[in-house]
């Protein structure tokens, strides 16, 4: 009696295999989703976020300079969380995603507006999330107007009169032409894989109860590994050839860039395919229906949306819901593509997140093994 | 194998809901033997077979099948053991071969392609291999799960109403092939509603309610039931049967082609009927028969009545 056995295990696989093709189900999701998705979201999503997270140059500390910033901060629109020197450090914020600005306010900011040479204060954007910056910018010219008026009183009202005291240089990075498609798309690839492999792994199981041949392969001394792998690979196979059709349709209909590293995005998106089956799996274990495998993977797919920073950035959301969306794959998967198809990141630049997935996919197949039952109680 | 039982299990019981379904039953299966089960609907054949290979952890009782414990040992278990389920629950969206190959896979079988050529060769499958094994008929489906779940050649082979819905050149050929087996040493538990296929058990067991009635080998269940028959030859049976049924000292009438098989467990009682009868009407003829199982069964069953029904009742 071995520990694993290959033999039971390819029985499983070629099993499981056979009647994925043989089910059309199966291929409509896989071709059908990925394409339908694209279009509902790429075209129709927009949102107006709050409280984005955004980084400080101060080479000046004037009471204009310090005016500025707070009329920034009391719009609501940036969430000022600290300091940085520096170019570098900057961008470095921008590509891990910790801030979705850097602003810098140039040396002698003050003077510069009272001798009349309109400094410019440079703003650098994360434009990957192009809804988060749009929203934001559009409502900076405002916001900026006021705070001078306010505080460029009595003998200096003058200077805060003329045209453009000062000016604003947007520099948008990762995604310049500030379009909403080249961000919302990567994400969806996450909560596509998300809502098929789920769904899928809890059905094909669930199916096995639902018409009783689970009474057979029970009766067979085959182990709850040997079951685990035996149905998640096949869907791994699905989980390609949906991200392939993705990924061409993404790039005939929006044409997204893909920047980065291929070697990080297939390492990223095969951990987060297996971990999504593994929760599928955990489903199946949780349920007796298909109707209701159906049901608790539309249930999960809700906070994947809304949560994972799909919908919202992450980073504008509240605590709470951070604490929560940091244990969702989709979250971390989410950042790796952003990351690898528009900022350019390779292997060094995910690593965290893909810990994140391991974890998480780990504590998963922890609890479904412990749950997968090996008789019919 | 020692000489131990094939399978033993002292006290089982299942207990679901508010429902006892299998109530402290002991079993003793010889090994090499022929065991039937009987017993009516919802006796709780099925689960009791579950428990014994594994399946269902029992809520009391132990045992041990082919020397395993039932409760720690399951996996020891299912290595030999051949389980048919009741209800068919091979992949119907596989073929039939594919099936074949699949458990023949899951029992490591050596020469897997020999194998499976081998059992669609002996089931008369060999050119319908490729048809989905959904699409077969009621009895080609149980001839196939019968065939799937012997391909490993286990030790022991229990068989949940392995003949329902198999035509009966089919059944013969079944018993055929149990009989063969059970002299290469095979043991067989096989549960029933037939009295043709009970008859060619070498022990029978038989439930009701989920509680064991009567067990032992099939020659003595007769007597021990204890009935005395009559058997009743002549015209205008319809009649007398139901002046019979009417007779509170009559505990069974039952129709065997052309004659009436009365039968009771009180002899002296039977006797005074048979007498009474013979005196004011001459056209019967009366003969005091042997008891046979079957006589025996359907008084059990009878006597023990409907288990849904008494479930039921007791649920509410
Ligand atoms: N999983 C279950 N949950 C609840 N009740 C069950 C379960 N399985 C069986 N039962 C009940 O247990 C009783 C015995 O069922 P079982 O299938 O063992 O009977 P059986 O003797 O095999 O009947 P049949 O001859 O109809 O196959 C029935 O009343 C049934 O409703
Ligand atoms: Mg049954």
């Amino acid at each position: 009696m071995s520990l694993f056995s290959l033999s039971r295990f390819a029985a499983v696989l070629f099993k499981e295999f056979v009647q994925m093709r043989r089910d059309h189900l199966t291929f409509g999701m896989m071709i059908g989703i990925p394409i339908l998705q694209l279009v509902i979201f790429g075209f129709a999503i927009n949102a107006d976020p709050h409280n984005l997270p955004t980084l400080v140059e101060m080479a000046d500390e004037s009471p204009v300079a310090r005016a500025v910033l707070s009329g920034m901060e009391t719009s609501d629109y940036f969430d000022f969380v600290g300091v940085v020197t520096g170019a570098e450090a900057g961008d470095a914020a921008l590509r891990e995603g910790t801030a979705n600005f850097v602003v810098v306010i140039p040396p002698d900011f003050e003077r510069d507006i009272i001798r009349g040479l309109s400094p410019e204060i440079l703003i650098s954007a994360d434009a990957s999330d192009p809804t988060a910056v749009g929203a934001a910018m559009g409502a900076l010219n405002g916001i900026l107007d006021t705070a001078i008026r306010q505080t460029l009183t009595g003998p200096l009202a003058a200077v805060a009169a003329r045209p453009a005291p000062f000016s604003v240089v947007l520099h948008k990075q990762f995604n310049p032409e500030g379009e909403t498609a080249v961000n919302i798309v990567p994400g969806l690839l996450a909560v596509i894989l998300a809502m098929t492999m789920v769904l899928i792994t809890a059905v094909a199981i669930v199916r096995e109860t639902e018409r009783g041949t689970m009474e057979t392969l029970i009766a067979t001394p085959v182990r709850p590994l040997e079951v685990m792998l035996g149905k998640i690979l096949p869907y791994v196979f699905v989980g390609y050839v949906q991200t392939a059709v993705f990924l061409v349709a993404a790039q005939l209909m929006f044409d997204v860039p893909f920047t980065g590293s291929g070697l990080a995005f297939f390492v990223g998106f095969n951990v987060y395919i297996v971990v999504n089956l593994a929760l599928g799996f955990l489903i199946s274990t949780l349920v007796h229906t298909q109707m209701q495998a159906m049901q608790a993977s539309f249930m999960l797919i809700l906070p994947t949306i809304l949560l994972s920073g799909f919908m919202f950035p992450f980073a504008g959301m509240p605590g709470w819901a951070q604490t929560i969306g940091t244990a969702i794959p989709a979250t971390h998967f989410l950042r790796i593509v952003r990351k690898v198809m528009l900022k350019g990141g390779g292997m060094a630049d995910i690593t965290g997140d893909l810990r994140a997935i391991v974890l998480i996919g780990l504590v998963i197949t922890a609890i479904s093994l412990l749950r997968y039952r090996q008789t019919l109680d | 194998m020692s000489a131990e039982s094939a399978i033993s299990v002292r006290g089982l019981t299942k207990v679901f809901g508010a429902n006892t379904v299998v109530d402290s039953v002991d079993m003793e299966v010889p090994t090499g033997a022929i065991y039937g089960f009987l017993g009516p609907n919802g006796s709780g054949k099925t689960t009791t077979i579950r428990m014994m290979c594994g399946l269902l952890t029992p809520d009391g009782g132990e045992g041990r099948t082919l020397g395993h414990d039932i409760r720690t040992e399951a996996r020891a278990i299912k290595e030999n053991v051949g389980y048919m389920t009741q209800k068919f629950s091979l992949y119907g969206d596989l073929t039939i071969r594919e099936n074949l190959d699949f458990m023949a896979r899951m029992y490591g079988l050596k020469n897997r392609k020999a194998v499976v050529a081998d059992t669609l060769c002996a089931l008369g499958l060999e050119g319908r291999g490729n048809q989905l094994a959904g699409t077969l008929s009621g009895g080609w489906k149980q001839r196939l799960a019968l065939a799937a779940c012997m391909q490993h050649k286990p030790l022991l082979l229990l068989l949940d109403e392995p003949t329902a819905g198999v035509d009966p050149k089919a059944r013969r050929d079944f018993w055929d092939e149990i009989h063969r087996l059970s002299r290469q040493g095979v043991t067989v538990l096989v549960s029933t509603h037939y009295m043709d296929e009970a008859v060619q058990c070498d022990y029978i067991a038989y439930i009701a309610y989920g509680k064991k009635l009567i067990d032992g080998p099939a020659r003595e269940i007769p007597a021990r039931v204890g009935l005395t028959t009559w058997r009743v030859d002549g015209p205008e049976l319809i009649a007398l049967e139901d002046a019979l049924r009417a007779d509170p000292r009559v505990e069974q009438v039952a129709r065997f082609g052309a004659q009436l098989h009365v039968s009771s467990i009180d002899a002296a009682a039977l006797d005074a009927v048979v007498c009474e009868w013979t005196q004011k009407d001459g056209t019967h003829t009366w003969v005091k028969k042997d008891a046979e199982l079957e006589e025996a069964f359907i008084y059990l069953m009878t006597t023990s009545a409907d288990n849904f029904g008494q479930t039921g009742a007791a649920a509410q």
